[in-house]
């Protein structure tokens, strides 16, 4: 990794403060975090085919309660799949996918996904968006969704105001105020520059710490899944080529970052 | 040359404002002249004076007001049969495939038949009473607001789609959250559409048939050589239709709010 890339990590943190650093000032003093009930996850050779094809190819695995897991592949590699296994929007060919020890059966309220693109309802304001499921209470609970992803007072905002970082905390709000005990991140970042990706990054860090969720990040960017994940899963044809654990980020030495970094490529 | 570079910006935008009248005026004052030296024959072109005198009187005797009424009557209930019909059809189609693969081709079938072509069936059918006219101006609003309405629930973003069931919407409020607001756009242009046919139908109905109405009141007149009322006739359509039009472009403005396009025409307007 380049000197420059080097910096430009580094940079939200010490140039910035787009979002309250301490967890009492991002509460803003009238919403108190629920920390969430963190679900384990495991999936029991689980097989997918589309058509004759197989997309996954018996993959196993344990995730603890609250671990932060980031699956590293290529385009095509079966990411995107394994996600909709979890969440609920497909169902596995053979195998199984248990979430807090029961097998997937459907869409389930603490378990939620950010997308790829931030798919917010153009037509929705800020805060009708974040409370899109409605229920008792949903526009206090949007708003402070909203204030602890750095957004207070834009919650009467139209979508079309926002830049492309802001939309992708309103969608992180929108997963964050069902208060998920899994949260799954579909290359949430990956429209964005580098600039903003290191703030959500940070942004990210954060709230996961405060909410301690379990969290399962989808990315091709091997330098995003050490920053952020405790532990990386490399994906390749449809098997896990390479399962390793690299400890809390913020934990460990810069060094050792730059070396799971190649141990990672080397298997992509 | 000089003076004009200098000239009082107010004045200027005076002028500004007023240039583009300038032509119709014109205009109007010519034909009020040739009609008044009498080059122009009453009978092929009243005067606009007479015009505004035919408005005059028929507003004092009541017979203006109570023809639009009328004609404006029988618009909106076939706009609301029709429309009704032409959305709850597209709806339909839109939302569930087996409704489409059933009634689809049928509807484009008959939406290719130019809907005054049945103008004698549907004398028969209905004599010569409002059904006929109400039934006509039904079939004319009924194929736009199907198509768009149709169009517009089918080209919903899919991702939306997608995210409102994860976020735990059911049905009902997967449609009325994202796919109604999503397709709204496309019913509304449908709906524009549907009102310059609502008032062509109409014409031609009451042109037709009738015995009450703006169209009847310029076919009258036509049998007594009052060429004003004529005209009157055709000037309130233009302007039945053009504020039938605004009123449209007020209520996108409103619902499409969210719109950037939308916001900017907002602004100016405020």
């Amino acid at each position: 990794m380049s000197a420059f890339a080097q910096a430009l990590r580094r940079l939200p943190l010490t140039v910035s403060r787009p979002f309250p650093a301490s967890p009492a000032a991002a509460t803003g003093g009238h919403a108190v975090i629920e920390r969430a009930r963190p679900l384990p996850l495991v999936l029991d050779g689980v097989v997918k085919e589309f058509a004759g094809r197989r997309v996954l190819d018996g993959i196993d695995l344990r995730i603890p309660a609250g671990q932060f897991v980031a699956v590293v592949g290529r385009s095509g590699g079966g990411k995107s799949t394994l996600m909709r296994l979890i969440v609920g929007l497909d169902r596995p060919t053979a195998g199984r996918v248990l979430v807090d020890s029961r097998p997937v059966s459907g869409l389930r309220p603490d378990v939620r996904l950010l997308f790829q693109d931030p798919r917010l309802l153009p037509w929705q304001r800020v805060a009708g968006n974040v409370g899109i499921a409605r229920g008792p209470g949903w526009r206090e609970r949007a708003l402070a969704a909203l204030d602890d992803v750095g957004l207070a007072g834009r919650g009467d905002d139209w979508p079309a105001v926002l830049s492309g970082g802001q939309r992708q905390r309103v969608a992180l709000a929108r997963a964050l105020v069902s208060n998920p005990g899994l949260l799954l991140l579909d290359e949430p970042f990956g429209a964005l520059d580098a600039l903003t990706r290191q703030e959500m990054h940070g942004l990210l860090r954060r709230i996961r710490d405060e909410h301690g969720f379990g969290a399962i990040l989808i990315t091709h960017d091997v330098a995003e899944a050490v920053a952020l994940a405790d532990r990386v899963l490399v994906l390749r044809e449809g098997r896990v080529a390479l399962d390793l654990d690299i400890g809390r980020p913020g934990e460990r030495p810069d060094a050792l970052a730059a070396d799971f970094e190649t141990r990672i490529l080397k298997e992509v | 040359m000089a003076s004009r570079g200098t000239a009082n910006p107010a004045l200027r935008r005076v002028a500004e404002r007023l240039a583009p009248w300038l032509l119709p005026l014109t205009v109007l004052a010519v034909w009020e002249l040739a009609a008044g030296v009498g080059w122009l024959s009453a009978r092929v072109l009243p005067a606009p004076s007479d015009i505004a005198l035919a408005f005059w009187t028929t507003l004092l005797d009541g017979s203006l007001p109570h023809h639009v009424a009328v004609s404006a009557g029988r618009a909106a209930q076939g706009l609301l049969i029709g429309g009704g019909l032409g959305f709850a059809l597209g709806f339909l189609n839109g939302a569930l495939k087996p409704a489409e693969t059933l009634l689809d081709s049928t509807l484009q079938m008959l939406r290719n038949v130019p809907h005054l072509a049945i103008i004698p069936m549907v004398i028969l059918w209905f004599g010569i009473g409002e059904e006929a006219k109400i039934f006509l101006v039904s079939i004319g609003v009924l194929f736009p607001i199907y198509l768009n309405t149709f169009h517009g629930i089918r080209s919903v973003d899919r991702g939306l789609v997608e995210m409102g069931r994860v976020y735990g919407l059911g049905t009902a409020a997967l449609y009325a959250r994202v796919i109604l607001p999503g397709a709204l756009p496309s019913i509304l242009l449908g709906l524009r559409y549907a009102l310059g046919i609502m008032w062509l139908t109409l014409i031609v109905a009451e042109t037709i048939s009738a015995s009450s109405g703006i169209g009847y009141m310029t076919m009258n007149a036509r049998e007594f050589l009052q060429t004003d009322l004529v005209l009157l006739g055709i000037i309130v359509y233009a302007l039945l239709g053009k504020l039938a039009d605004t009123a449209t472009r007020w209520l996108e403005r409103r619902a499409l709010a969210w719109n950037p396009s939308f916001h900017t025409a907002l602004e100016s307007a405020t």
